[in-house]
């Protein structure tokens, strides 16, 4: 009987399958009390572990946004630490709600593996890393170099394509982990270190001697990092991208982390449609109306998160550049809200 | 004058051995001098040794580093191994990331492991029915319990990602071990039985699993497991690698049984069937005992096979012992020349331990089987 | 069930030990099956949902990256089903190696470990235990990160009489090059093989007859080895070698061998040869002492016994353990991965399921290839086994 009855519920299982996929994330999320966000184990800047076992880091602090936005707690996060190879996978299962760990928005990612970048979070770019004492002043230079670099990424794809479109012969040195392919750049086991330029600066930090590094000036390829979310949920899909245009637009209004109780009361309409005090925006995100608030209370506006763990607050002194507001000649614009 | 005056009454004295054939020295000289090749043999491994044992006693004692706060001592010229930063890195590797707090849970979950594994194996031990019972019934759920938490206990849920370490290794061993030998057990009885859909279903499941490497398991297991369950029911990141590693060691425990079952006397299983035992009783009340009595030394081997396959998880990002060793290494804090090797001289020695332990014990009960078959 | 008078009294079904046998069955099949279908039905649906690639396009697609060893003609333009052909000959390229070496190692000390001589048996068991100990990725990683990274720079190489350099980037070895004439040298090398074997036989059949004894070994090396060294002097030194030079940031020309297969084939090899050791060990120790001692007493020294009495009845019980052991090793390959090693699972089962996301299909592709290496093997080691059965009277 008891025998029919598993049978029963496998074939149960097995049916009730095409139903059971992509409920509405964020009422699992709300359901569950906590964001599962999937995060790099080990990019200084972008996601680490501190000393206590607790994430830190720019990309960490956009999942600590998202939580902000639902739960008002930016600590209800539960974080999945996941290699290059595995994160789509760890997405596609639904192990994880939304993956924040430097990934590049690429056209594949998301016609053929059905994912949906939010938003571009940090405009990058990949370059090269090499000793000083080899007296390299470009990456046209680098005919014939081993050059290691992380597999499964982008970056191994655009190694390819630059040395093969310049015609120059190399020895690609594949790892699993980006933490590998610079401790065997430490070692010597490659003349060079590819990856994004923010990770090279954050990687050179690490190293022994930061200062016997150079980072060439080529910027080989496009790759604008962001939040990935499953298709077929457009509901979290608008929540995960707004959660980044509520900080820039925060910025962009000149609201902080410091200053935004006081712009509650601000005459500024804008400003009123962003902190909830005009207008129900959250609603349609199934969200309060105060969830831009929540976001800047807790964990700040952009530039503050960039400034904290990537720019003048961090180790790695990386210039906001590219990654500045549309108003200081960068690429980061907010559609309004309204 | 007696004829038989020649003959002795008494037996002549034994000769001493002629000089140079006895004592310490010819015992020696037999040992390591018998002629000019062994001569010669026995030279060139005097020259490895002392080639050899100064170089590792150097590096291992003499010039290492016992003590640092940090790793700018282990990264001078000339030092050894860094003790410094294993003793500093203790807790991570036995633990990974769970909470500091709660570490207890851990220790007494291995601890009572420790002990139910010590009663099962002590031959000569009483009540090993009761122990067999704890240790594959009670024992998981209790452990399950303990280590992950739960609020009806009092104790805090620890989310499976921040177990790591000693504590993962010895997971993922126990729970193949538990597992597998029960399914190992059923997978040898199919592959004997009478039936020809179980058999073929057993045997195609050993051949398979026999046949493709393990990490290739894992990586289903990890992969393809989520996506062949609802997504409802996804399993826990740590779970899967355990459902590979289970099954792999099953297959491979049931090839160890089936020997068991082979050796068996025909008589055994007819002598049963005539007493007019069903075929469960005759299995478990006249057949199993037995095989699983001789088949210990080949359950222990495969145990140690197993333990040194838990590994292979690091390979697919679980945090297991040597996981930790590879991600201590990467510490900028403690980057010297000499910490990698350190990290793996400690490794290489955990394993060392366990499985020359095992080994050892799977040797002597092997010699006491024996002892009983000669009669 | 017939029911003539005098028959067995008639048996319920559910007693019958056939129709409950039946039950049995079937109830495994239906369960086995519903488990297969209802996990295909998930995955098929799971994999719409999630947009993963069905079938086999990806195979005729672009892989976009590149391999540092290859063995036939590859670049990031050729086709996934390149690298899987790529991957496939480095794995076999390891594991031929692999087996050659490991094989030479473990005979020598499963010999050694059988040695009267005291302290070479204790060298062998102490190395046979410690390596058998230990996880073979334990020590990969160990050859690998602990040993073989920090080697020198290409500047500083450790060279041996400027023909082999090693560094951090590998083992550069002086390659072959065949010039004009170079044809002689097979064919001298094919001709002495051919005569080697041709004085063997005849030297065979003499014994056979007469009962005297020829000197087959030293005529065989002579025969094999001099007569290429001759044709190469005849034919004007054919075959040059291209030395590795420095340049640029690294050796150039020669022959490389990369720190990755260096530290995957010296893991392995250490390893599996302390396995054979016991294997020769087992099988050596399986011939009876009578045996040996006949032999002794026919007046045969110790090293004609090894070869014409106790190594043949040996072999019988080494072999199909050893072929075992061969394929644990090709087995073992797999952990490449961890070293990046680019054989078949780094390559083809990690960066190419990665890039294309057809997890199912490459998986199981991945899987039938050793899959099918271990049914070969089973297949050489049943035909071995019909073949050595004891032939007896």
């Amino acid at each position: 009987m008891t025998k029919r009855a598993a049978l029963a519920a496998f074939a149960a299982l097995g049916l009730s399958v095409s139903s059971a996929a992509a409920g509405p994330t964020i009422d699992a999320v709300k359901k569950r009390g906590q964001l599962v966000c999937g995060v790099n184990p080990g990019v200084a800047g972008f996601g680490l572990p501190d000393d206590k076992g607790q994430y830190t880091g720019f990309d960490v602090d956009f999942c600590r946004a998202i939580a902000a936005a639902v739960f008002n707690d930016p600590t209800k996060v539960r974080y999945v630490a996941l290699s290059a190879k595995d994160r789509f996978t760890a997405l596609q299962s639904g192990e994880i709600d939304v993956l924040s760990r430097n990934t590049t928005w690429t056209q594949s990612r998301e016609v053929g593996q059905g994912f949906l970048f939010g938003a571009v979070t940090y405009y990058d770019g990949q370059g090269f890393m090499v000793r000083k004492k080899l007296n390299v002043g470009s990456a046209l230079e680098l005919s014939g170099a081993s050059v290691c670099v992380q597999q499964g990424t982008t970056t191994e794809l655009n190694l390819a394509d630059y040395f093969r479109s310049h015609d120059m012969k190399y020895e690609p040195v594949v790892f699993a982990t980006a933490d590998e392919g610079i401790k065997s750049y430490d070692t010597g086991r490659c003349d060079a270190f590819t990856s994004d330029m923010s990770q090279l600066y954050a990687e050179r930090t690490k190293l022994g001697q930061p200062d016997d590094h150079v980072i060439l000036p080529e910027v080989i390829s496009k790759e604008p990092l962001g939040p990935v979310v499953r298709q077929g949920d457009d509901q979290w899909f608008n929540l995960v991208k707004w959660t980044h245009y509520a900080m820039v637009t925060a910025e962009e209004l000149g609201v902080t982390q410091k200053n935004v109780d006081d712009k509650l009361k601000a005459p500024n309409p804008e400003t009123k449609r962003l902190l909830g005090t005009e207008g129900n925006f959250g609603e349609g995100l199934g969200l309060t109306a105060d969830w831009a608030y929540r976001i800047v209370k807790h964990v700040g506006n952009y530039g503050e998160i960039f400034e904290k763990n990537l720019g003048e607050g961090s180790r790695l002194k990386i210039k906001r550049g590219i990654n500045a507001l549309w108003t200081k000649n960068g690429l980061q614009y907010a559609p309004p809200i309204r | 004058m007696d004829p038989r005056a020649f003959l002795r009454t008494a037996p002549e004295p034994t000769l001493p051995p002629p000089p140079g054939a006895t004592g310490f020295f010819a015992l020696w000289r037999a040992r390591l001098f018998a002629d000019a090749t062994t001569g010669v043999l026995t030279v060139l491994g005097l020259a490895l040794i002392v080639w050899a044992a100064p170089i590792l006693f150097r590096f291992l004692i003499l010039d290492a580093v016992w003590t640092a706060p940090d790793g700018k001592a282990c990264a001078a010229p000339g030092a050894g191994a860094c003790w410094a930063y294993v003793w500093r890195k203790f807790p991570f590797f036995m633990y990974g990331s769970y909470p500091v707090e709660h570490r207890w849970r851990v220790d007494v979950t291995l601890l009572a492991g420790a002990a139910l594994i010590v009663w099962l194996l002590w031959r000569g031990a009483p009540r090993k029915g009761l122990a067999a019972f704890l240790f594959f019934a009670v024992y998981p759920v209790a452990a399950f319990f303990l280590l992950r938490g739960a609020e009806f206990l009092g104790l805090p849920v620890v989310s499976t990602d921040l177990w790591g370490g000693v504590l993962v290794t010895l997971i993922m061993a126990l729970a193949g071990i538990v597992f597998s030998l029960p399914f190992g057990v059923l997978l040898a009885l199919g592959r004997r039985s009478r039936l020809p859909v179980v058999r073929a279903f057993s045997v195609g499941f050993i051949e398979i699993m026999r046949g493709v490497p393990m990490i290739t398991v894992l990586f289903m297991a990890n992969l393809m497991l989520p996506l062949f369950v609802p997504p409802a029911l996804s399993p826990d990141r740590l779970l899967r690698p355990l459902v590979g590693v289970a099954l792999f060691a099953s297959a491979y425990m049931a090839e160890v049984i089936r020997g068991g079952l082979q050796a068996m006397p025909k008589g055994q299983f007819e002598g049963a069937m005539a007493l007019g035992l069903t075929y469960p009783q005759r299995m478990r009340l006249v057949i199993l005992p037995q095989v699983l009595t001789i088949v210990i030394p080949g359950i222990v081997n495969t145990f140690i096979g197993l333990f040194k396959d838990t590994t292979l998880v690091a390979i697919v990002g679980i945090f297991d012992f040597l996981r930790t060793v590879e991600t201590a290494r990467l510490d900028p804090e403690w980057a010297g020349p000499t910490i990698a090797t350190t990290g793996y001289v400690f490794a290489a020695l955990f394993y060392f331990v366990f499985c020359f332990g095992m080994s050892r014990y799977s040797l002597g009960v092997e010699t006491s089987l024996q002892k009983g078959r000669t009669r | 069930m017939a029911t003539i008078a005098g028959a067995p009294p008639k048996v319920r079904p559910w007693n019958d030990p056939f129709w409950r046998g039946l039950a049995y069955q079937v109830a495994l099949a239906v369960v086995v099956g519903v488990l297969i279908v209802g996990a295909i039905l998930n995955a098929r649906a799971n994999m719409q949902a999630r947009g993963i690639p069905t079938g086999f396009g990806f195979w005729d697609d672009p892989a976009r990256f590149d391999i540092n060893q290859t063995l036939i003609p590859y670049s990031a333009t050729s086709p996934n089903s390149r690298v899987f052909w790529v991957g496939l000959l480095n794995t076999l390229v390891v594991a031929g190696v692999g087996l050659v070496f490991a094989t030479m190692l473990g005979f020598a000390l499963g010999v050694a470990r059988l040695s009267r001589n005291w302290l070479i048996a204790k060298i062998a068991t102490v190395y046979i235990e410690a390596v058998r100990n230990v996880p073979l990725l334990v020590q990969l990683l160990f050859w690998y990160n602990a040993v073989l990274k920090p080697l020198p720079n290409p500047r500083q190489s450790i060279a041996l009489f400027d023909l082999a350099f090693l560094n951090n980037r590998g083992l550069f070895l002086p390659a072959p090059v065949p010039k004009e004439g170079f044809v002689a040298l097979p064919l001298a090398l094919g001709l002495g093989v051919a005569l080697a074997a041709a004085f063997a036989w005849w030297a065979r059949l003499r014994q056979r007859e007469t009962g005297a004894q020829a000197p087959v070994g030293a005529v065989s090396a002579a025969l094999i080895v001099g007569l290429p060294v001759a044709a190469h002097i005849l034919a004007g030194a054919p075959l040059a070698f291209d030395m590795p030079q420095l340049k640029g940031f690294n050796f150039a020309g020669g022959f490389r061998l990369t720190p990755e297969l260096v530290a995957l084939t010296v893991g392995l090899v250490t390893y599996t040869a302390a396995f054979i050791a016991e294997i020769v060990r087992a099988g050596v120790m399986s011939v009876p002492k009578g045996q040996h001692e006949a032999a002794a007493a026919l007046g045969l020294r110790a090293a004609p016994i090894r070869k014409l009495v106790t190594m043949p009845q040996a072999m019988r019980v080494i072999i199909p353990p050893l072929i075992n052991q061969y394929l644990n090793l090709t087995k073992n390959s797999t952990l490449a991965v961890a070293i990046g090693y680019p054989d078949l699972f780094n390559v083809f089962a990690g960066t190419v399921l990665n890039n294309t996301g057809a997890a199912v299909q490459i998986m199981f592709m991945t899987m039938g290839v050793y899959l099918a290496f271990s049914l070969a093997t089973s297949a050489i080691m049943n035909a071995y086994n019909a073949r050595m059965a004891l032939k007896e009277r």
